[in-house]
């Protein structure tokens, strides 16, 4: 299979209450990750990487701050006259927020039946991963698969509707259960979903006509017997965003070597918005270690075990520990920080001491001055 | 024909950087990486785009591949656009024969049609050696305020440096009334920045009669802004107190590097009004480790440091290993220092290998002879073996073995 000949459909808004304060004004797209990304640019990057080329993103509400990150998908190379980016706002009279995932795909299935690509290859926003989706393709032609799921094994994230899947020795997928209650391993969907594009919309249409509400439990899980589902187990590093905590816990996981290369590396690198801004000013009582830093930060101050976003400062003086300082935030002279998630053009006064636990990190919310 | 444009800037890129040795050994001087992220020509380019110039002829001669490859279709900076944008202008065959550009007034003499094609009011004439934030706008401004055929942005500067100059001597209204070039004991401490703004109209004719005069070597400095002024046309001078630096030597660059850790330097790349484009690599965010010490330094992305690094340079994908220590030095992007290795007082090109316990510079306080001290340069993709040791002042453009001294 031909990557060009699959059409990239990224839902932007997956799951977005359950970040809760952190999506208040933005979509689980936008969301900044990793000292300079924002989610939606793992799956981009996965997308354009292996060689697809057209590029969809659904977005339903909340999506100033996305349009603005992704523009014209230059970043991406998705800036194309043949095919490229396209952003897919809700445009119904109504303007009401789609519901579910079948309800966005139906908005947008003139979009997907006027692509000429042949296969809809579905990913969401919340999913942190950098893989070769070419081998996925692949792996869907030599199955001779209707629809192939990838999935991770492990804990299943807290999220509705993730799909839980049996899978034989052939990689068939043998039964799916729907929010399955357990507290061991399982292999549940990544929610990367490939599926033939004359079949996408065929499903999508009889779900309209019997008003089914689930695309997991009333297009997967009721045909699981009649098509041919396959698993994909993907065995790059991942993580489900499902809460604030593995939120927290996915950014400091990039604090490992080895966690770092699965997600960044030359041969297939994740690109995003540039912001021209100058490298990284330590000063003389500078004291940083075991972190992660992003071009435009001024650091005076002591940084230990932490994520910090593009244009943010550390003061002198000033000690930030297992927190997250997201893009401009700024922490004034001799404050005090830890495990602190601190939300785009924050100010901590000089002198403020805040404090967090690794299991409930204290959220400072977007522009707020405290 | 193009739409007609008020003022278009030529840049001089084909410069050779003969005196920055191996750092220019395949490629242009203005594709030389300066301060971590950026190459020399962000910054005139930044500076015509940050003053409203939106169409740029980037004249190259010498090694262009890389400079060509970087500056592509313009974009980084804006400057892929439907009217103007960036063109590089590289000499070409003509029915009469090819030729090389002779110098600078005849790289532009070669491009007068290049020129026409936008119909310009002006023309601005900057170089791609120099390290500086410049309004060029504000100089047109006065350039059209003082009437005159030719403004040079000018820089005074300290006295003792001035012989290394080109002087002007002006007058009250901040017309020149005469030029010195490099004199061994300076009467004018106003430099020229090699900044021209020039009305085309004037410059076109000029040029054409420094083509016909075989006696001419075709150079701005040292032919045509003197014929302008025996001419009687207007000249001015636009004073600028800003930072400004040529870095066309090994210890100017190394020093312009540094300046960015000197907050009395006066050269501020944070400013969001002001800001400096460059064409970036998609880098991962640096990494500290528990191990390293970094202090009054500028790192950039997709490095991983574990070293300790004191008043340096690193540009982007740069490794620092345990133990390692970086003082006093630039290290352009990828390079590798590896455990143990010491690289002080120097400047290491791109992808080198400056393997375990190898030193690289000397510290001038521990030297001997200061006057045998120097920076140390390591060329591209140079490795410097196990223990050895690269003295002061030398340039490095083959690999050394381990435990050799050069």
């Amino acid at each position: 299979m031909m990557p060009k000949n699959v059409l990239g459909i990224v839902y932007s808004n997956s799951y977005d209450s359950s970040l809760g304060a952190l999506t208040a004004r933005r979509t689980m797209g936008s969301v900044p990750f990793g000292g300079r990304y924002r989610l939606i640019d793992f799956p981009l990057s996965n997308l354009v990487n292996c060689g697809v080329t057209k590029v969809g993103v659904i977005a339903n509400g909340n999506f100033r701050s996305l349009m603005d990150h992704v523009g014209s998908g230059r970043p991406w190379d998705l800036s194309r006259k043949v095919d490229g980016l396209t952003l897919l706002p809700p445009f119904t009279p109504a303007a009401v927020e789609a519901t579910n995932r079948i309800d966005s795909l139906s908005r947008i299935m003139d979009f997907i039946s006027h692509s000429k690509q042949e296969y809809v290859l579905l990913m969401d926003s919340n999913f942190v991963c950098n893989t070769d989706l070419s081998k996925l393709f692949d792996f869907h032609s030599k199955k001779n698969a209707d629809i192939t799921i990838a999935y991770c094994t492990g804990t299943l994230p807290k999220l509705n509707n993730i799909a839980v899947l049996d899978v034989n020795e052939d990689a068939k997928v043998t039964n799916i259960g729907i929010d399955v209650k357990t507290a061991s391993d399982v292999n549940y969907s990544a929610n990367i979903i490939l599926v033939r594009k004359a079949l996408l919309e065929r499903l999508i249409g009889d779900a309209q006509s019997y008003a089914y509400q689930s695309f997991e439990k009333d297009i997967l899980q009721k045909n699981v017997a009649t098509l041919n589902i396959y698993g994909y187990k993907l065995s790059e590093w991942n993580c489900t965003i499902d809460s604030m905590n593995t939120y927290f816990e996915a950014n400091m996981k990039l604090l490992e070597k080895a966690n770092r290369k699965e997600l960044f590396n030359d041969e297939a690198p994740v690109y995003t918005k540039v912001r021209n801004d100058m490298p990284v000013v330590y000063g003389i009582t500078s004291n940083c270690k075991n972190s992660l830093i992003a071009d435009g930060c001024q650091i005076e101050g002591t940084v230990k075990n932490s994520i910090v976003f593009r244009g943010a400062r550390v003061a002198k003086g000033a000690v930030v520990e297992n927190s997250i300082l997201m893009q401009d935030a700024f922490v004034g002279e001799d404050a005090k920080l830890n495990c602190v998630v601190m939300d785009k053009n924050t100010v901590i006064t000089p002198k403020k001491v805040l404090s967090g636990d690794k299991s409930y990190p204290l959220f400072v919310g977007k522009e707020i001055v405290i | 024909m193009a739409k007609k444009t008020e003022c278009i800037a030529m840049l001089l890129a084909g410069g050779q950087g003969s005196r920055l040795g191996v750092l220019t050994k395949n490629i242009a001087k203005p594709a030389v990486p300066y301060g971590g992220k950026y190459r020399i020509i962000d910054f005139p380019l930044s500076n015509c785009v940050n003053s409203g110039i939106y169409t740029v002829g980037v004249l190259t001669q010498y090694q262009p591949l890389e400079l060509n490859e970087y500056l592509g279709n313009g974009g980084p900076w804006d400057l892929d656009r439907a009217n103007g944008g960036v063109h590089i202008l590289s000499p070409y065959q003509q029915i009469e024969g090819t030729e090389w550009y002779k110098g600078t007034a005849n790289a532009i003499y070669q491009n007068i049609h290049f020129i026409d094609r936008y119909n310009p009011e002006y023309v601005a004439i900057l170089s791609g050696d120099h390290i500086y934030k410049m309004d060029y706008a504000k100089m047109l401004q006065y350039h059209k305020e003082k009437d005159a055929a030719c403004t040079i942005a000018m820089l005074e500067v300290p006295w003792e440096e001035a012989s290394r100059f080109g002087l002007m001597f002006t007058d009250d209204d901040g017309r020149i009334t005469a030029f010195e070039e490099k004199p061994k004991n300076p009467k004018s401490n106003k430099a020229s920045m090699g900044v021209y703004m020039f009305t085309w109209s004037k410059l076109r004719q000029y040029l054409i009669d420094d083509e016909n005069d075989p006696d001419s070597s075709n150079d701005f400095g040292k032919n045509v802004i003197p014929a302008m002024h025996e001419a009687g046309e207007r000249l001015f001078a636009y004073g600028f107190d800003g930072y400004w630096k040529d870095v066309g030597t090994i210890d100017s660059l190394w020093e312009a590097n540094l300046d960015l850790l000197n907050p009395k330097a006066n050269i501020d790349l944070s400013d969001p009004s002001w800001k400096i484009y460059g064409r970036g690599n998609a880098t991962a965010p640096q990494y500290v480790s528990d191990k390293a010490r970094i202090e009054n330094s500028i790192a950039s992305a997709g490095c991983e440091i574990e070293g300790k690094i004191d008043y340096s340079i690193l540009f982007s994908d740069v490794t620092v290993e345990e133990g390692a220590f970086v003082d006093y030095s630039i290290v352009m992007p990828g390079a590798v220092i590896k455990k143990g290795a010491v690289v002080q007082y120097a400047m290491v090109a791109e992808n080198a290998v400056i393997e375990e316990g190898a030193v690289v510079g000397e510290n001038p306080e521990k030297c001997d002879n200061l006057e045998n001290w120097g920076v140390s340069v390591v060329g591209a993709g140079v490795t410097v073996g196990k223990n050895a040791k690269v003295k002061a002042q030398s340039m490095i453009s083959e690999d050394v073995k381990e435990g050799e001294t050069v």
